[in-house]
């Protein structure tokens, strides 16, 4: 049971989301793995295609469209440009000596993660007493999250919405001083 | 198993994420690997602002909106931050490279001494 009109008994979501999971996750072990790292950087935009489309499974369609302009369309554009600014250093992707003992770390955090996650009784819906009135408003805000989500931003958070608008101007001016010609 | 399977990918991409921000020599492949990490920790917030109940929520708010969508707003904040830090990130490496020709991490040790 579901918060908002759920897609998710249907078969077809069901293909969908397994075939986007298996691109993501692949990718980004391509990401890590691959010896060329402009191939790694855009291996690197199949797992941010693959992250807008879980948020569209998720019924974050906002967010599906912030993730694609900036991250695919922007960020992903910078790594390019970096890469290919440093090109004539040609040594690839190196690791250094510590891979196994990080391997070795990283899949231990994967575990603990995972224990974690599969252990915890989360909160859901069928679990909790909610009144209709309640439920019936859950849902009409899953039906459309763009007013809400823009409510919020502008209301309940506007002073971290102007604070990160600071922050903005900050990294612009700190990384034109940072690449000026002297 | 519809929650956890959305929290168990972002668990593996942070920890790929892991795996790579401290294994690679490459300035360009620790920030590429932070991207991967950013995209798993929102991936896990809007999966959690979907499907759980916020406890203010059951213990009977009325305004159930502005509970709900919480995941979002942190989504959009991590997404604005992660620009903020590509860009300054890529401006360090492009002075690195510039004065020392080169943007290996394990080379750049003058704060060291």
């Amino acid at each position: 049971m579901n918060l908002g009109t759920g897609t998710e008994e249907a078969i077809i979501v069901e293909i969908v989301f397994w075939v986007i999971a298996l691109c993501t996750i692949i990718s980004a072990i391509a990401v890590v793995q691959v010896r060329d790292l402009f191939r790694a950087s855009l291996f690197l935009i199949v797992t941010f295609l693959g992250i807008a489309g879980m948020f569209i499974l998720l019924r974050a369609e906002f967010l599906a469209g912030v993730q694609l302009m900036i991250y695919v369309g922007a960020i992903s554009v910078l790594i390019i440009f970096a890469i290919l600014m440093t090109r004539d250093i040609d040594d690839g992707n190196p690791s250094h000596g510590f891979r196994l003992p990080v391997a070795i770390i990283s899949l231990v955090f994967m575990g603990i993660a995972i224990y974690t996650v599969s252990q915890t009784e989360w909160p859901l819906l069928a679990s909790q007493s909610l009144s209709p009135d309640q439920i019936s408003q859950s849902k009409a805000v899953f039906e459309n999250t763009i007013p809400d989500t823009a409510r919020m931003l502008l209301r309940d958070y506007v002073l971290a919405f102007e604070a990160v608008s600071v922050l903005l101007l900050a990294s612009v001016l700190g990384a034109l001083a940072l690449v000026r010609e002297r | 198993m519809t929650l956890e399977r959305f929290l168990i990918i972002g668990a593996i991409l942070f920890s790929i994420g892991i795996y790579g921000a401290l294994s690679k020599k490459s300035a360009i492949a620790v920030l590429m690997s932070l991207e991967i990490m950013f995209n798993g920790i929102s991936l896990s917030a809007v999966a959690l602002s979907r499907y759980t109940v916020p406890y203010a929520l059951s213990s009977g708010v009325d305004s159930a909106s502005k509970f709900l969508l919480t995941g979002h707003i942190f989504t959009i904040f991590i997404v604005t931050i992660a620009a903020a830090e590509v860009a300054l990130g890529l401006a360090i490496i492009i002075a690195i490279y510039r004065s020392r020709r080169n943007i290996l991490v394990t080379e750049a040790t003058e704060m060291r001494k």
